[in-house]
């Protein structure tokens, strides 16, 4: 497991503008750099937005590594949500040691049904490639 | 001078990035409040803005994670977000580096912080002061507390940069207002995303108003997490700001859950003595 490592790629893509240009040009060089398992340079490169959340990759990081493919809001929730659906409860990082066992469960702790955002069926095609971002 | 102004705000990016998706009326309500504030602090006849926030991974992270910075540049540019994305247009905010020096220096006496000479601004900071100071015509200073990648700073040492934060304030010839940003109870970012405890959020608030410190060191992070999701993490800049206001007693302006937001909406500020 490499979290801090998926991470501090997300953290740096983030805030670059050109590594975010080299990165949907070529994907697989730029992890290079990076210390990742095969499971985790997958879910990168997919982008399998579920399957990071389950590794435990911070929503505040990775919504916009979602909004760099071009994943709306809700889709993006949704994502998480099948994610946790698919994979099972969050592996690792603030999500896993302060006990997050699920939006279920979590809603039923708090005594509420589900959580407040609306679901919407989502686009199962493949994310745009096209960078939205705009200059910084 | 005294301290001429302190006061809270919420900061969620969706406050601007999605806000064509709220509900018509409290956003309404909402955006009063936050202008409401901004004449305030002008009012206050500030000089110099600090903000305590509780930026997400922009600049600060777990390869070097301080548990509290202060700025120290002559001008900040943000948002580090895609501007579409956020609802800002890209803007360059003054900063004021000789009085960050000095309230540093002062700040330093009694709270070891790590200071920037550069900090791009994300939503926690840019939302707000896209309401607060629209035209960037008033110096900030960025302070930040470490709210999101645990070990987070613990809640007493949140109180001592406030208090801080207040002798510094009140040392300098300036004029200074003083705002902590944060969410209340909230999920953002995570499937959860759109929750709020307002049950918690509306106890909260009373302890802040009261000034209680006991009552607002008595939190401990499980419990926040379990009743009011990580984003409840960032009490931390309300306590500081509590902790600036020796003792006064404070106002809620402006509390309301508005899920699409993801956060119980809020401002709020103390009467200054
Ligand atoms: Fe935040």
């Amino acid at each position: 497991m490499s979290l801090y490592y998926v991470q501090k790629f997300l953290y740096e893509l983030n805030r670059d503008e050109d590594l975010q240009t080299r990165y949907l040009a070529e994907r697989l060089s730029v992890l290079d750099a990076y210390d990742l398992t095969a499971e985790e340079t997958d879910a990168l490169v997919e982008p399998d937005i579920g399957k990071l959340f389950h590794l435990g990759v911070n929503g505040q990081i990775l919504m916009h590594f979602a909004a760099l493919h071009g994943i709306e809001w809700q889709d993006y929730l949704q994502r998480m949500r099948d994610g946790i659906a698919t994979h099972g409860p969050v592996r690792e990082g603030v999500y896993a040691v302060t006990g997050y066992e699920g939006t279920t469960a979590h809603a039923a702790q708090l005594g509420q049904t589900s959580g407040a955002e609306p679901t919407r069926d989502r686009d199962d095609g493949d994310a745009p490639l096209q960078p939205r971002r705009g200059v910084r | 001078m005294p301290l001429v102004y302190a006061g809270v705000c919420s900061h969620a990016p969706g406050i601007r990035g999605r806000a064509d998706q709220a509900d018509p009326v409290a956003r309404a309500g909402l955006y009063a409040a936050f202008d409401a504030m901004g004449d305030a602090i002008r009012q206050s006849g500030a000089e110099v803005l600090i903000v305590v926030a509780a930026e997400h991974f922009a600049n600060f992270f777990m390869n070097n994670m301080p548990s509290f910075a202060i700025g120290m540049a002559d001008f900040y540019d943000g948002p580090i977000e895609d501007a579409t994305w956020l609802g800002i247009d890209n803007f360059r905010a003054p900063g004021h580096k000789d009085l960050s020096l000095r309230v540093i220096t002062e700040v330093m006496q009694t709270v070891d912080v790590a200071y920037a000479e550069e900090w791009k601004f994300d939503h926690g900071i840019a939302v707000p002061l896209s309401f607060l100071t629209p035209d960037y015509d008033l110096p900030v200073i960025p302070v930040n507390i470490n709210c999101q990648g645990p070990p987070l700073t613990p809640l007493p040492r949140a109180w001592a940069l406030g208090e801080a934060l207040r002798r510094a304030a009140d040392a300098v010839p300036e004029k200074v207002a003083l705002v902590g940003t944060g969410g209340i109870s909230h999920w953002p970012a995570t499937p959860d995303s759109g929750k709020i405890n307002e049950a918690w959020d509306r106890d909260f608030l009373d302890r802040w108003c009261r000034n209680d410190k006991a009552q607002l060191l008595a939190y401990d992070d499980t419990t926040v997490y379990a009743d009011a999701g990580q984003g409840g993490f960032e009490i931390r800049t309300f306590i500081s700001v509590s902790a600036a206001a020796g003792g006064a007693a404070g106002t809620v302006h402006f509390y309301t859950p508005i899920p699409i937001f993801a956060v119980g909406c809020t401002t709020a500020s103390y009467q200054l003595r």
